[in-house]
């Protein structure tokens, strides 16, 4: 971090530019004061710093929601889009420039309830990005609905009697789709594990997935209380493969040792058990690349109408 | 029931010459069969031939709405009617003169959509007659009995017994032996009948090849041997070098003359062939058809595509259009350009989902919740097909906001020659900006007069900015103060204005005032100068337009049609009757181009619509127009 805040600096060629956090700094965050989604920010700008990512080739998509009005508080290119369709329009984006660095933010209703179908192919098509589902178990923006992942019981404006269903378990979904090569969970409130897992999304071929339990202060802070204050619900999974920090160890006692590569430990760690697991459940980038299979090289616009021709020629009578 | 068919089984003259041909200007001939039999293929082989020949040729498909309908139902018809003329052709016509079926179940299918003209020649196949299924041959007899009411002339033809000398599975064959008695009717250069199966039969050995030819010599012979009737119509070949296909086959090679790479779409009827041609093509060309998960994401896929590069397409029809219809305000109000195919459909719901109809105009111009203002146009001709989509992507470009193009299942599945297109750089979309923004460029520094602006492309140093659907000021921060809104809408819609300056008034087809003016849209065009044609030898005083630009409306209307006592437009979507229970002008449901043309001219403006889920014929076009010349109006 010796970079932070320091501004966009050019050399004559132009191309070794040193980025800071603060070159990736935009509007002032407007979410509600001890919204986990300001955490989540800043652990993102910290990523694209020590990646040192190019703000003019780094993309952020999302939906609609309060974790949705991200992109407009990061410096890069943005899509702020439509409510459950961030995946599409970055799924757009990588097709016709791959070298492009896509980053996808989705609350929870935009991923796991309107936008649930893209969801599910996104993570088939494997396409190399990072999409973020913000968790805060409920709907923000429109004040305290029922989301898929409200816990069970749990009383909102449209259930006042306690959600009626079961959550939605993210994790255990993602896992369970075809094709998945990168599946996560972390937590807002502990920033170096939410910093390790960005950068370990980031740092994957394909589609990364991570959830990040994120608190709601206005609505849903009773849900988060024990995780936040009391280090013995929560169990991180560590690997080489995956993340240790040593630091984390004093904290949380839980630990378990947890290679990515085994997807059965990864489906049964993912159950709801009332632990909450922070870590890589599974990674696998041997797994087919949809934009990478769909690559045709470019071709002059010379060349194009030549071939068009020869085209022409097949329908000539 | 009288039966008043005549039955030919052998049809020389008497001292066994050859039968002098009949001269037609044109004449439709349909080919109909089960699916899988090959009608369809033989009817393509024969159109193909009669274009290079030099005839005016419009082929539409039969189609049954099922993949395989049992055997041997009426709705299961499946096949090519072709229409021939010595002049080009623009439209399908009226009904079909010649028909050779391979059932008499496909045939009374035909029939009972009154397809085929009173004295139409029936060429069919007569093994069903004396099949050995007491059933079928009952079927057989009372379809000769329904037929038998009107006057056709009925021809029985041993195909099944003729093909079986050549191959075993007459499922397979049939086609070619028709071919051969079509080409000999007609008196098509052989030859060219063998290449072109030759060409369509390519992929296959050499010995199917073979077979073909010899089941089209076949067919031919038995033809010459029995039959007592040949047409002529001459064809006129012309030094223009031409091309044929359908309507989506242009659409596909229009999209990648317009250097477009990248089209998203979801499998909808009628528009998905243009998915097949352009999944092929760009494997070559260099280009992606994505395939998405549902009708939304093809068009985000799409919109994300053109955000971040050169302009994206997404192909649908009329449920798939209602899917995307949030997306498309979003790139309206992102200012992302997109082309968006709607292959028109009957409606609504599933509708028709195989049949012709122009029930999306209004859906397509106002279907965004919100002020969304964008361009919509209506190519009317297979040819016209292919360069909307060049003129699209540019007009899509150069406003940065969405162009819907309206083709129809007429089009798409109409097969018809048209001068080659010849293909120019300048026509290609260029690779995207990716120079550095000036500094203090803002991603929407709207031009106060006209509403343009530069468009940033990810890649562009200094243009860093987050397109947002929420409202927005120039600098794509999300803004909710009034006069912002107000602004910005303004800016959006004035580009429409721009557009509108640079449009031509359209042309008159026929003399520039008169009795009655019939306006139309897209592929009702050939149809309705027919129509007009007949109706001015008959001395009334008709004129039409066809009109491209639908929104924003093609200027110089109001002038045009106060030059003319009566209005009225000829579409292929619904209106209510006047004169039908309870309908009055005060409730009178309009089709969808006159509510337009009311709405913008003032002028009252009548129309005659039809949803029978086929393209319009120019014979019934002609009724209306005469109904309207006596009756003065809707009254």
């Amino acid at each position: 971090m010796t970079m932070a805040g320091c501004s966009l600096l050019r050399s004559a060629t132009g191309d070794e530019r040193v980025f800071g956090l603060a070159d990736y700094e935009s509007a002032i965050a407007r979410w509600c004061p001890g919204c986990g989604d300001h955490s989540v920010l800043s652990s993102t700008q910290r990523l694209l710093s020590e990646e040192q990512l190019a703000p003019e080739t780094t993309v952020f998509v999302s939906g609609i929601g309060c974790s949705s009005r991200f992109p407009h508080y990061v410096r890069t290119y943005g899509f702020h889009g439509i409510h459950g369709r961030a995946l599409p329009i970055a799924t757009g984006i990588k097709l016709h420039r791959p070298e492009l660095d896509v980053f996808v933010v989705m609350g929870d209703g935009d991923c796991v309830s309107i936008g649930a179908g893209h969801w599910i192919h996104a993570t088939r098509y494997n396409i190399d990005m990072v999409a973020l589902l913000l968790d805060n178990n409920i709907y923000g923006l429109t004040k305290m609905q029922t989301s898929p992942t409200t816990p069970q019981g749990y009383a909102s404006n449209t259930q006042p009697r306690g959600s009626y269903l079961p959550a939605l378990n993210p994790l255990e979904a993602t896992l369970g789709i075809t094709n998945a090569s990168f599946v996560a969970q972390t937590a807002e409130w502990i920033p170096a594990h939410l910093f390790a897992t960005l950068r370990e999304a980031y740092r994957h071929r394909g589609f990364s997935f991570v959830r990040i339990l994120q608190r709601c202060p206005k609505y849903t802070a009773p849900l988060f209380e024990e995780g936040v204050k009391n280090p013995d619900v929560t169990e991180l999974l560590i690997h080489d493969d995956g993340i240790l920090l040593p630091g984390l160890e004093d904290v949380y006692e839980h630990q378990t040792w947890h290679d990515p590569k085994d997807m059965d430990a990864a489906r049964r760690l993912a159950e709801e058990d009332g632990r909450v697991r922070l870590g890589v459940f599974f990674r696998d980038e041997s797994r087919p690349r949809y934009e990478e299979m769909r690559q045709l090289p470019a071709m002059a616009a010379e060349e194009r109408v030549d071939l068009l021709e020869k085209e022409l020629d097949r329908y000539a009578v | 029931m009288t039966e008043t068919a005549t039955r030919e089984t052998r049809g020389r003259t008497a001292d066994g010459a050859a039968p002098a041909p009949v001269r037609c200007d044109q004449h439709t001939v349909e080919v109909v069969s089960d699916s899988g039999e090959g009608a369809q293929k033989c009817g393509q082989i024969f159109g193909t031939v009669s274009a290079k020949m030099g005839n005016g040729v419009w082929t539409v498909e039969i189609i049954p709405a099922e993949i395989e309908p049992p055997p041997r139902i009426p709705a299961g018809a499946s096949g090519n009617r072709i229409r021939l003329g010595s002049g080009p052709v623009t439209n399908w016509g009226d009904e079909t003169n010649v028909v050779v079926a391979f059932n008499e179940q496909a045939l009374l299918g035909r029939h009972r959509l009154n397809a085929l003209a009173d004295d139409a020649t029936i060429l069919i196949e007569s093994h069903w007659k004396d099949h050995p299924d007491e059933d079928i041959r009952r079927a057989w007899k009372n379809a000769m009995a329904e037929l038998g009411t009107r006057d056709y002339r009925i021809v029985e033809v041993p195909m099944e017994e003729r093909c079986l000398e050549v191959i075993e599975d007459t499922r397979r064959g049939k086609n070619m032996f028709v071919l051969g008695m079509l080409c000999w009717i007609y008196d098509r250069d052989l030859q060219l009948a063998r290449d072109q199966i030759a060409h369509v039969f390519r992929k296959k050995s050499d010995a199917i090849v073979e077979k073909n030819h010899e089941l089209l010599d076949l067919g031919w012979g038995w033809a010459a041997d029995n039959l007592g009737f040949r047409f002529d119509v001459p064809p006129r070949p012309t030094d223009r070098e031409m091309v044929v296909m359908n309507g989506n086959q242009a659409v596909a090679l229009g999209a990648v003359a317009a250097g477009m790479e990248l089209a998203a779409m979801y499998p909808i009827t009628p528009a998905t062939s243009v998915s097949h041609q352009l999944g092929e093509m760009f494997e070559r060309f260099g280009g992606i058809v994505h395939q998405a998960e549902d009708e939304i994401a093809a068009a985000g896929v799409a919109i994300g595509a053109s955000y971040s590069g050169k302009v994206a397409f997404t192909i649908t029809s009329g449920p798939g259009m209602a899917l995307k219809t949030e997306f498309l305000g979003l790139a309206i109000m992102t200012e992302t350009p997109l082309v968006v195919v709607d292959v028109q459909r009957g409606g609504p719901s599933t509708g028709l989902p195989t049949k012709v109809e122009q029930s999306d105009l209004l859906a397509a111009i106002y279907g965004q919740p919100g002020d969304a203002p964008h361009v919509v146009m209506a190519p009317a001709t297979i040819e016209e097909c292919f360069h909307a989509m060049v003129t699209a992507r540019r007009i899509a470009e150069a406003l940065r906001t969405v162009v819907i193009v309206l083709t129809d299942a007429n089009l798409a599945t109409g097969v018809q020659p048209f001068p080659r297109p010849e293909p120019e750089v300048a026509w290609m979309a260029p690779p995207p900006d990716q120079s550095p923004i000036p500094e203090g460029e803002r991603p929407y520094e709207w031009d106060p007069r006209t509403g343009l602006s530069r468009r940033f492309v990810p890649g562009q140093p200094d243009g860093m900015y987050t397109a947002t659907g929420l409202a927005h000021d120039e600098a794509s921060r999300v803004a909710y103060d009034p006069d912002i809104h107000q602004r910005s809408s303004s800016m959006r819609s004035r580009k429409l204005a721009v557009l509108h300056s640079m449009l031509s008034p359209p042309g008159i087809y026929g003399e520039k005032e008169g009795d009655l003016l019939v306006v139309g849209w897209g592929s009702t065009k050939g149809a309705i100068e027919e129509a007009v044609d007949r109706a001015r030898e008959e001395g009334l005083s008709v004129s039409s337009l066809n009109i491209t630009f639908l929104s924003p409306l093609e200027p110089g209307l109001k002038e045009i049609f106060e030059r003319f006592d009566r209005v009225m437009t000829v579409e292929i979507n619904y209106s209510d009757e006047p004169g039908a229970p309870y309908i009055t002008r005060q409730n009178r449901r309009y089709g969808q181009l006159a509510w337009l043309l009311r709405a913008r001219t003032l002028v009252d403006v009548d129309c005659w619509t039809r949803v029978i889920g086929e393209p319009l014929r120019p014979g019934k076009i002609l009724e209306a127009i005469r109904a309207r010349a006596e009756k003065g109006g809707e009254g």
